[in-house]
C-alpha cells in the first residue's frame, strides 16, 4: 500500500511528497512498526489467497487422522504440517481461512465505529450544547461497563453469531472515536480558517466534513489502526466463549472453544490458533504505535 | 475541594439512570415475551400467561414499569435468579469475594513487577532491558488472554503438574467462610494445608488475568519516569550530588506515580473483562463464570442485576480514583 503510494507519489514535486517523505522516513526508522507492517501485509496475503495456499479446504474432515500431532513430532506427517483437530480436519488450512475472518472482523468493526463515532463526534463538538450533552454521557455509560461484558449483553440480546459479535464489538468501541473526533473539532473549530470558511458562506456540513474532518484525521487514523486489534482479540474472545463466529467456522477464537477440552492431550490444536491471535493483534498494534509517532512526531520520544 | 468532589458526584448520577435503562431494557430487548422466556420450552397457556403478565407488572406501560423497577433496585432487590429462584444480589455476595481474591491478587502480582521493571527500564533509558520490558509489554498488551491461560495450564499443570487445573480449593478441605478471602480465612483457621491448596489455585488465574494490567502500568511507569526524569527539579537534584538512587526513589517516582494511580484505577473495567474470561478457563467460582452460565442458561434477571451492579461498581471506583487524583495532585482541582 505505501509502496505504491510512493512510487505515485514521486512524480510529482509538490507538498504531498514532502509529506510522504516525512512520514516514511519517521515510519521506517522504526523497526517494530516496519516488522508490525511486514507482518499484516502477510496476513493479509494469507487472507487473500487462502483457497490457493491452504492445502485443504477448511471443514474437511478425514476420520483417519483425528489428532494428529504436527510433522516434527511422532506420528505427525507432512500432509498435516500443523497436525488435525479432533475431527480431522487440517489445522493449517482452518488457520490460513481463519485470518480471512479475523481481518474482516477487525476492518469491519473499524469501519462501522469510525463511521458512527466521526459523525457522532464531529457533530457533538460542532453544534454543542445539549446535544453534545446527550451524545457524551451516553458515550460514558457504555465506558463505563467493562467492554466484554457490555459486548457479551448486546450478543444475548442479539443472539451469538458472527455479524452480531462484529457490531457488539463496534458499539464497545465507539465512545474512543466519537470523544477524538469531538476533541479534535473543539480545537480546530476556533481556527481562522474555519472562520475564514464561515465568511466565505460555507454551511454546516461543508465546515464539517470538508474543513474540519480533514485535519482531525491524524489521531482518526491511529486510533483505527490500533482499534483492529482491539477488535479482532474482542471478537476472538467471543468466539472463545461461544457468543461469536460459530463452528464449524475456523475464526481462530472459535476453534480455541473447540480446543479447550483437548487440551490435556493435543497441545497443538490449543496453541497454534491462539498463536495466530497473538502475532495478528501485535503487529496491529506495533503498526499503530509507529503510525502514531510517524504522524505525530511531537509525542515522540 | 468540595466543589470539584460535588461536580463529580452529580456527573454520577444520569450514569447511573443511563445504566438502569440499559439493564431495565435488556430483559426488554430479548427478542420473544418475558413469560415465554420465564416459563422456558414448555410452553404456557393463555390464562395463565395473562395472569404472570399481571403479577410481574408486565402489563403496565413501559414508564410505570420503568419507574417501579428503580424503586425495587434502590431497595436492593434485584429481582430473583430463574434458575435456582435465589435472590441476584445475594447471589452475587456469596460469589463476589472470589472474585475479588482473584482481582487483588491478579493486580497485586501486575504492580510488584510492572513497576519495577518501568522504573529501570526508564533509568536505562535505550539499554537491552529497556527494550526487553516494552517488548514483552507490548505482547502482554496484544494477548488473547483466554489462550495465555490455557498455554500455562498446558505447561504448569499438564507437564509439570504443579499447579491445580481448576477451581478454587481442593474439595478435601473445607474452611470457614467469614471474609470469603480463601487465603484470609483459611489462615483465621489455621489450616495451613488448606491455605496452601488455595494458593496453588489461584496462582495461575492471578498471573492470567495479571498479565494486561501488568503491561500497561510497565508501560506507563517507564513514561511517566521518563517524563519526571526530564524535569529541572531533577537536574537541580542531581547538581546537588544526590546519589542516582535518591534521585529516582525520593524526588523521581512520587510524581511519576501519579499517572500510574489512575490507570491502576482504570484497569478495574480491564479487570472484569478479564475475570469473565480467566473465571471461565479455571472454572474459578466467581461473578465472571456466574454471568457466562447465565448467559448460556437465558437466566436474564441474574445478568440484569450482574451489569447493573457491576457497572455501579466500576463507576464507583472511577469516581474514587477521579478523587485521590484529585488529592495528591493538587492541580487538577482547580481546573474546571
Amino acid at each position: 500500500m505505501s509502496a505504491a503510494t510512493g512510487t505515485a507519489m514521486q512524480g510529482d514535486s509538490g507538498a504531498p511528497v514532502g509529506r510522504f517523505r516525512e512520514f516514511w522516513g519517521y515510519f521506517s526508522a522504526n523497526a517494530g512498526a516496519v516488522l508490525g507492517l511486514v507482518i499484516v501485509i502477510t496476513v493479509l496475503l494469507m487472507a487473500l489467497l487462502a483457497p490457493v495456499i491452504a492445502p485443504y479446504p477448511p471443514d474437511l474432515t478425514n476420520n483417519a487422522v483425528f489428532l494428529k500431532p504436527p510433522f516434527w513430532q511422532d506420528g505427525g506427517s507432512l500432509a498435516y504440517p500443523l497436525g488435525t483437530d479432533a475431527i480431522g480436519r487440517d489445522i493449517l488450512s482452518r488457520l490460513i481461512h481463519g485470518a480471512r475472518l479475523s481481518l474482516v472482523i477487525g476492518i469491519a468493526v473499524v469501519a462501522i465505529s469510525v463511521l458512527i463515532g466521526t459523525v457522532l463526534g464531529l457533530t457533538a463538538g460542532y453544534f454543542r450544547g445539549f446535544y453534545e450533552t446527550a451524545v457524551m454521557r451516553l458515550m460514558d455509560i457504555v465506558l463505563t461497563l467493562p467492554s466484554l461484558l457490555l459486548a457479551i449483553v448486546i450478543v444475548a440480546i442479539l443472539g451469538p453469531g458472527l455479524m452480531n459479535a462484529m457490531l457488539a464489538v463496534a458499539v464497545v468501541v465507539l465512545p474512543h472515536y466519537v470523544r477524538i473526533a469531538r476533541a479534535a473539532v473543539i480545537s480546530e473549530s476556533s481556527r481562522d480558517y474555519v472562520t475564514a470558511a464561515r465568511m466565505n458562506g460555507a454551511g454546516h456540513l461543508r465546515l464539517m466534513f470538508s474543513e474540519i474532518l480533514p485535519n482531525c484525521a491524524a489521531p482518526l487514523i491511529v486510533q483505527a489502526s490500533l482499534g483492529i486489534s482491539t477488535a479482532i482479540l474482542d471478537a476472538a474472545a467471543l468466539g472463545f466463549l461461544g457468543l461469536g463466529a460459530q463452528p464449524p467456522a475456523p475464526e481462530w477464537g472459535t476453534m480455541l472453544a473447540d480446543a479447550r477440552e483437548f487440551v490435556l492431550r493435543a497441545w497443538w490444536v490449543v496453541t497454534f490458533p491462539g498463536l495466530m491471535i497473538l502475532i495478528t493483534v501485535l503487529a496491529f498494534n506495533l503498526l499503530g504505535d509507529g503510525l502514531r509517532d510517524a504522524l505525530d512526531p511531537k509525542l515522540k520520544r | 475541594m468540595l466543589r470539584f468532589v460535588l461536580t463529580r458526584l452529580g456527573l454520577l448520577v444520569p450514569t447511573f439512570i443511563g445504566m438502569t435503562l440499559v439493564a431495565f431494557f435488556l430483559i426488554r430487548l430479548v427478542p420473544g415475551d418475558p413469560i415465554e422466556t420465564l416459563a422456558g420450552e414448555r410452553g404456557i397457556d393463555a390464562a395463565r400467561h395473562a395472569a404472570l403478565l399481571k403479577e410481574h407488572g408486565l402489563d403496565r406501560p413501559l414508564a410505570v414499569q420503568y419507574t417501579l423497577y428503580i424503586g425495587r433496585v434502590l431497595h436492593g432487590d434485584l429481582g430473583k435468579s430463574m434458575i435456582t429462584q435465589a435472590p441476584v444480589l445475594s447471589e452475587f455476595k456469596s460469589l463476589f469475594p472470589a472474585t475479588i481474591e482473584l482481582a487483588l491478587c491478579a493486580i497485586l502480582f501486575a504492580l510488584l513487577l510492572g513497576i519495577p521493571a518501568g522504573i529501570i527500564a526508564a533509568v536505562k533509558r535505550n539499554s537491552i532491558f529497556d527494550h526487553g520490558v516494552m517488548g514483552v509489554s507490548l505482547t502482554g498488551y496484544s494477548m488473547p488472554i483466554f489462550w495465555w491461560g490455557l498455554l500455562l495450564i498446558l505447561l504448569f499443570s499438564v507437564k509439570l503438574d504443579l499447579t491445580p487445573v481448576s477451581g478454587r480449593l481442593d474439595v478435601k478441605y473445607f474452611v470457614e467462610p467469614v471474609s470469603g478471602f480463601l487465603l484470609i480465612d483459611s489462615i483465621m483457621a489455621g489450616d495451613k494445608d488448606a491455605f496452601r491448596s488455595a494458593l496453588s489455585h489461584l496462582i495461575l488465574p492471578a498471573i492470567v488475568l495479571g498479565t494486561v494490567p501488568l503491561a500497561v502500568i510497565a508501560r506507563m511507569t517507564r513514561s511517566a519516569m521518563l517524563e519526571v526524569l526530564g524535569e529541572d527539579y531533577i537536574r537541580t537534584a542531581r547538581a546537588k550530588g544526590l546519589s542516582q538512587f535518591r534521585i529516582v526513589s525520593l524526588h523521581a517516582l512520587r510524581n511519576a506515580l501519579i499517572p500510574v494511580v489512575t490507570v491502576i484505577g482504570l484497569q478495574v473495567g480491564v479487570l472484569f473483562t478479564g475475570a469473565i474470561l480467566t473465571e471461565t478457563i479455571f472454572s474459578w467460582p466467581g461473578v465472571g463464570k456466574w454471568l457466562i452460565e447465565a448467559i448460556s442458561r437465558r437466566d436474564y434477571p441474574v445478568l440484569q442485576g450482574g451489569v447493573l451492579l457491576i457497572g455501579t461498581m466500576v463507576m464507583v471506583v472511577n469516581l474514587l480514583v477521579d478523587l485521590t487524583y484529585g488529592i495528591i495532585n493538587p492541580r487538577i482541582r482547580h481546573q474546571r
